[in-house]
């Protein structure tokens, strides 16, 4: 049943994107901005995490699950250190996801003849 | 005619079932994506690890995977054919690290790929921390009431 939801709710959540491009000015860039904050801001309100119970990688795999993830680990890092959680816990959330692409996209880079390009 | 007369003639000219079809589109294949992140998630929450573990290892191979398919050129026509479905799974935040650090190879290690790889992710990353620090200010003043 998760296969599903995460099938639903994960498409349905890249069809508003596709709306955004395709309805207004909204590029790539902005699509991938735009829903990072969102999530962040939905994750700030304990909504976003009801979401992901229900539709697992659909919530997740998608940009605002990112955003959650930046929610739920400044919330953490509050709980944990008080004041200076807020400072730390965004990044230290995002620590492992993003190094990952950075060192993948780094060592791509290294061994690509530069003819891929972006969306 | 100005600009905003054209937008609205191309707009009335373009044909809505083009919007429809690039829905679906993007629904089939980032529905799809997410069905895989579901699978490894399940495949290595089987394995032993911990929740917050076996999501961190699912999106490491799910941009393992988008950044070798932009690396051969693939995920570019994936992107042609899917839109947003492309775009908004881990996948596209992947892509747009690795495609213009590989694009802007020839302008040098430093300049090339170590700055225009953040051509989109640096926004993503921002934004993203502005949020988080905001979040993060309500929640250590105003409480988060659990």
């Amino acid at each position: 049943m998760t296969f599903l939801w995460a099938f639903i709710i994960g498409g349905l959540i890249c069809v508003i994107g596709q709306l955004l491009i395709d309805l207004t000015k909204f590029t790539p860039a902005r699509i991938l901005v735009a829903f990072v904050v969102a999530g962040c801001i939905l994750g700030g309100l304990g909504l976003y995490d009801r979401l992901v119970d229900f539709a697992g990688a659909g919530a997740f795999v998608p940009l605002p699950g990112f955003g959650n993830l930046l929610a739920r680990g400044v919330k953490q890092a509050v709980d944990e250190r008080g004041f200076l959680g807020v400072l730390t816990g965004g990044l230290t959330a995002m620590a492992g996801g993003v190094t990952v692409a950075v060192v993948l996209g780094y060592l791509a880079a290294l061994v690509s003849s530069p003819k891929a390009k972006g969306l | 005619m100005d600009k905003q007369t054209y937008a609205d003639m191309v707009k009335a000219a373009s044909p809505p079932t083009a919007v429809f079809g690039n829905c679906v589109r993007a629904f089939f294949v980032g529905g799809g994506i997410c069905v895989l992140g579901q699978v490894l998630h399940d495949a290595f929450l089987g394995t032993g690890l911990a929740r917050d573990d076996a999501g961190l290892v699912t999106a490491a191979v799910l941009i393992l995977l988008a950044v070798l398919l932009t690396a051969l050129g693939v995920y570019e026509k994936i992107g042609k054919f899917a839109g947003a479905g492309s775009i908004v799974p881990i996948t596209g935040f992947a892509n747009s690290v690795a495609a213009p650090a590989i694009e802007h190879k020839k302008e040098g290690l430093v300049l090339g790929v170590g700055a225009k790889m953040f051509v989109i992710a640096g926004p993503v990353l921002i934004y993203g921390i502005m949020a988080s620090v905001v979040v993060g200010l309500v929640y250590y003043f105003v409480g988060g009431g659990s």
